[in-house]
């Protein structure tokens, strides 16, 4: 009931405006770049695997696959560990300014990673954590924080307070409840939150590209550099792009159910 | 929403405040002091005052005529891209498949623009768009249609738009896709029952529903495409001339670039008080929203 007229015919138009861009890249990748410079060809007629052989047997590009996953993977633990108590804090109780900061957090999440890149690097410069995954991850928490604290404002007002009043006169210790009780029932929107720190902590680059020089640098850092470098080498660039593809896509498939709600902030 | 005042909630608050001022409060501090101060390099500082911000926003200068330029383009972006996000997304959001499999296989191609890296978005259409080894180029060009994002202006602009269409629609698409998932099946019979169009129950039915997703939509779209850098600096690197740069290339341009770290600092604390201003508006409407119909069918 919810679908309109010639429904079939937008939705998967759309799609394949949505894929059309995505198979080229990957047609790319499988080609040689003389094929990709001399001829257009709508799939590979040489296929070829030498561009993905280079970046996995070349450690300067595999690294950077490496790194990025790296502060990423830190970046989410730590969003998810303190936005956790937090969420709980904002969803259950009022107290002196909750108004305020829960608004400072939001804003946060909107200000521009463009106003923050020289003081970050300054900043993480100044404490010796330049060039390591950790300033990249800890910088990337000024966005993936509030939102965390957001998904998961929404998912723990989903649960009802007697619960915890429940667990409470059970004698269950705070602690213990949050643990035991509350973080299980809550399990999908922790996934969510999580989706959503790993998704933006991976998309973006102007701050990793900042604070990271040599040791700790993304793959998204590597590839602009590679483009940059006299003669394109299209089919390793596109190797390379498709490549950091997957894991999005991979994650997406285990939300898969979820995804809507999360999207919506756990607030539908 | 009884929530009981509880002042030690603060404690459940604390490592997020101390996480995000980390990263927050300390470097805007820095901002700040810069925006205030002169340098000519060898870490010497001047005492400036208010001159940076006096330069800004005066468009005969030189700086005050970029920053204004690039606001006025960011705008006239942000509007295009919002005018054709969200019909669209709707539209998509209401053409999905109610159930079975093909409902995930949507949501999965649906998403996967949204976690592609950005500077990946701007690979890929940099490639697709190009006359000679893209698509999207090529077929225009052999339609006869003179297409070149590189040199001309509309084009530049038009690939910038189509990329963004391309990113971020599934964002207003499976936001209004919850909204509508959550709308019971009672109230479409109900509808059916007293014969209302299709159009009636689009406008009394589904999009209050969506009010509240789609003010969210709105207010991430909006932020997000005021301060994109990275994709249309991928694509066009803010060209021709000067055609495609936003207010976050051209301050990265000021920073890093030319390393003008006063006029940045200027630059950012009026961009991000633009920010905060926008923001604090949605932030009161969507409460306002949200308190003025209490939450009926729940968080199902």
């Amino acid at each position: 009931m919810h679908s309109i007229p010639g429904r079939r015919i937008i939705l998967v138009s759309f799609l394949i405006f949505l894929l059309l861009p995505i198979y080229w890249l990957v047609n790319m990748s499988f080609k040689t770049n003389a094929e990709i410079v001399s001829t257009m060809t709508l799939w590979p007629h040489q296929p070829t695997l030498e561009n993905y052989k280079r970046i996995f047997t070349d450690e300067s590009w595999y690294s950077g696959y490496i790194n990025s996953l790296t502060y990423v993977l830190i970046n989410t633990v730590i969003s998810i560990a303190v936005a956790l108590p937090a969420a709980y804090g904002f969803s259950r109780y009022r107290f002196l300014g909750d108004k305020h900061l829960f608004f400072w957090l939001l804003s946060n999440r909107m200000a521009p990673a463009a106003v923050y890149a020289l003081p970050f690097f300054n900043l993480y410069s100044a404490i010796n954590l330049f060039d390591t995954p950790w300033a990249v991850a800890l910088a990337h928490c000024i966005f993936n924080v509030p939102l965390a604290v957001w998904i998961l404002e929404g998912f723990v007002s989903g649960v009802p307070r007697e619960i915890d009043e429940t667990a409470f006169l059970d004698g269950y210790s705070f602690p213990r409840f949050f643990i035991k009780i509350l973080v299980p029932l809550i399990a999908s929107g922790i996934g969510v939150a999580a989706f959503f720190c790993f998704m933006f902590s991976w998309v973006e680059l102007l701050l990793a590209r900042t604070l990271t020089s040599v040791n700790a640098k993304p793959i998204s850092a590597i590839m602009t550099r590679t483009v940059s470098a006299a003669g394109m080498d299209w089919g390793l660039l596109a190797a390379a792009g498709v490549l950091t593809i997957i894991p999005g896509a991979l994650v997406i498939w285990f939300v898969r159910n979820y995804i809507a709600r999360g999207f919506a902030l756990g607030r539908v | 929403m009884d929530k009981t005042i509880n002042q030690k909630a603060w404690f459940l608050v604390l490592p997020v405040f101390l996480v995000v001022a980390f990263s927050a409060i300390l470097p805007l501090m820095t901002v700040v002091n810069y925006s205030m101060q002169d340098t000519f390099g060898n870490n010497q500082f001047f005492w400036n005052g208010v001159g940076w911000f006096k330069e800004l926003l005066d468009p005969s200068t030189d700086l005050g005529g970029r920053f204004l330029a690039s606001l006025g383009r960011n705008l006239l972006f942000s509007a295009i891209i919002l005018a054709i996000e969200v019909p669209l997304g709707i539209v998509v959001a209401l053409s999905m498949p109610r159930d079975g499999w093909s409902v995930a296989a949507c949501l999965v191609i649906l998403a996967l623009p949204l976690l592609i890296p950005w500077n990946v978005v701007g690979t890929i259409w940099q490639i697709f768009g190009r006359p000679d080894i893209g698509l999207l180029g090529y077929t225009l060009n052999s339609l006869g249609i003179n297409y070149n994002y590189v040199s001309n202006e509309f084009d530049a602009w038009a690939t910038v738009i189509v990329m963004d269409v391309w990113h971020w629609t599934s964002l207003v698409a499976l936001l209004c896709y919850a909204g509508l998932k959550s709308i019971p099946d009672a109230y479409y019979q109900a509808a059916q029952i007293d014969g209302a169009s299709r159009w009636a129950v689009f406008t009394a039915i589904q999009l209050p529903k969506m009010n509240r997703v789609l003010l969210i939509a709105v207010l991430l779209r909006f932020m997000d495409s005021f301060m994109i850098y990275t994709e249309p600096f991928v694509v066009t690197g803010g060209g021709p001339g000067n055609s495609t740069t936003f207010v976050s290339i051209e301050l990265v341009k000021i920073a890093l670039g030319q390393f003008d770290l006063g006029k940045a600092a200027a630059l950012s604390l009026v961009y991000n008080l633009i920010i905060l201003i926008v923001c604090w508006v949605f932030y009161t409407v969507m409460t306002n929203a949200g308190a003025e119909r209490p939450v009926k069918q729940g968080a199902e």
